[in-house]
């Protein structure tokens, strides 16, 4: 009884066309409609949360009908909403309507790497005088640990400028070049920041990212006329790295 | 070194759900609140600002920690890994108390994130009762909440205030009332509030929730209360709370203001309220 009860009431609640469930008479009339209003807003908002520059980017009411139509397909799978909405990025690359905005997931991608980074375990920050500290002979043998908090987003559109012009209020700026960006997403104390890497730092530190030592992942940098250095200081100014092994 | 901080139990005074919008006013402040609740899914990320604030603000406020998530009121499995993190937090924080809904909100379809109603049966007793159960030797001893309804199930055989009973009595529980939900119902299922209070098992209230709800009237010019937490508490709650206190004594209360969360000043000034509603005396 109590299965068959509690599983159409979750049926009734997600089928809008569906009447409220028999075993509820003598209910107030209006009842039901509360429940099914709450279960569509609270997501929805959850949502509207994690991914608030791609709700201005496409204004409310498109917004809406996109996080509806993520729900249907991906309900939260346990209560930590925190976490929930991740796919919302590939989602929107194969969303139809959204399709002639090349733009939208990856910035949305930018903002679930902005929420993953935020919520990221902690630990201490590689400073830079602990890096000088190391024998430059060393070095190139070496291996990055990365920050839990640090992502790399590679994408074909300028998404990092975007997302950075809709950090304020007022009207944003479009970007002044319409060009491929990476970007560095990190959390090293309590701001998450996110940076546009300059030309050669993406490859560098996918590199490393994948467990290569600082010598085998310089060495195309290097053929191509290239500095590491500049690279790395960067990488360990915005408290990437938290340890070289 | 570990901080010092202050005595884990709640005070038996007005506190407030925790606002990180008001993390910095509560640092410079320190206002004297009994102590600060929140919901323990926004704390279940692995590190980043929440925890931050939360261990800054344990080291000033006791706390208590209010599940959201847990489903004890539905027919599937509790899910374990979530009482492991409630299990986790519980340790890292150690909460003066720690409390979750007879509702449900998980099935096969995922998570809802509402608190959905379930029937008042023989057989979902033993369903609820099995499940604190199993959250307390997980997680430690909780309170369960009243609900806040916006329907009933025509099974129901059993009213609400001898399911809560019975659960206290299986289980050892304790009981969080929140008055406000007892408003809302009242009016939404049309029984008298004071007759609720005075059936309900009050020796097992350990807290009390007060909030602001919401009113809404359909065609027919029915009356339906929602428990909205975005507003003040309501007249007839304070009257309400002022007979639970009158008969129970001073007890750790929480202003819930969960939506269009006003500024520190007047959540404070809410909180203070409370203080005051609760050293007056009631018509019992």
């Amino acid at each position: 009884m109590f299965e068959a009860a509690i599983s159409a009431f979750a049926r009734a609640l997600t089928d809008p066309a569906a009447p409220p469930p028999e075993a509820l008479s003598g209910s107030h009339p209006r009842g039901f409609a509360v429940y099914r209003n709450n279960v569509a807003v609270s997501l929805i908002k959850s949502l509207e949360a994690r991914y608030p520059v791609v709700r201005r980017l496409v204004g409310d009411d498109f917004f809406r009908a996109t996080a509806r139509a993520f729900i249907a397909r991906h309900k939260p799978q346990n209560a930590v909403l925190i976490l929930y909405g991740g796919a919302f990025p590939a989602f929107l690359r194969a969303f139809p309507p959204a399709a002639e905005m090349l733009y939208l997931a990856d910035v949305a991608a930018l903002e679930n790497g902005w929420v993953e980074a935020y919520h990221a375990a902690e630990a201490a920050p590689l400073t830079l005088a602990a890096q000088a500290q190391i024998d430059s002979e060393r070095l190139e043998g070496l291996r990055f640990q990365f920050h839990p908090a640090t992502r790399l987003l590679r994408t074909a559109t300028p998404a990092a400028s975007i997302w950075a012009a809709h950090q304020s209020e007022g009207e944003p700026q479009p970007p002044a070049h319409w060009t491929p960006e990476d970007a560095l997403i990190t959390r090293p104390e309590a701001q998450v920041l996110v940076r546009v890497l300059p030309p050669g730092g993406y490859d560098l530190l996918a590199a490393l990212r994948a467990g290569a030592t600082l010598g085998e992942a310089a060495a195309p940098l290097i053929a191509a006329g290239g500095d590491p250095g500049a690279h790395l200081v960067g990488l360990i100014e915005a408290g990437a790295v938290s340890a070289l092994l | 070194m570990l901080p010092p901080r202050v005595a884990f139990a709640l005070p038996p005074r007005a506190g407030v759900g925790f606002k990180p919008e008001h993390f910095d006013d509560v640092m410079a402040l320190r206002p004297a609140v009994g102590f600060f609740e929140i919901h323990a899914e926004n704390y279940m990320g692995e590190g980043g600002p929440p925890h931050r604030r939360l261990e800054a603000l344990r080291t000033l406020y006791p706390l208590s920690l209010h599940g959201v998530g847990l489903s004890i009121g539905g027919p599937r499995p509790l899910d374990g890994e979530h009482l492991k993190r409630l299990a986790a937090l519980r340790r890292r924080y150690e909460p003066g108390l720690f409390s979750e809904h007879l509702a449900w909100s998980s099935h096969d379809e995922g998570f809802l994130d509402d608190l959905l109603p379930l029937p008042y049966t023989q057989e979902t007793l033993q369903v609820v009762c099995d499940h604190i159960d199993e959250t307390q030797a997980a997680v430690g001893r909780m309170l369960l909440e009243n609900p806040s309804t916006y329907v009933r199930f025509a099974e129901s055989d059993i009213p609400e205030v001898e399911f809560l009973a019975e659960i206290v009595r299986r289980t050892g529980c304790g009981l969080l009332l929140d008055v406000n939900n007892i408003e809302v119902q009242a009016a939404n299922h049309g029984f008298d509030a004071q007759t609720y209070l005075d059936a309900f098992p009050l020796v097992a209230v350990e807290e009390v929730h007060l909030a602001g709800y919401a009113e809404a009237r359909d065609d027919s010019g029915h009356e339906l209360r929602i428990d909205a937490h975005d507003s003040p508490v309501r007249a007839a709650v304070w009257a309400l709370y002022r007979r639970v206190i009158a008969r129970i004594g001073p007890t750790p209360t929480l202003i819930e203001w969960d939506n269009d969360v006003p500024d520190w000043a007047t959540l404070h000034a809410e909180a203070r309220r409370a203080d005051q509603q609760a050293r007056k005396p009631a018509h019992v």
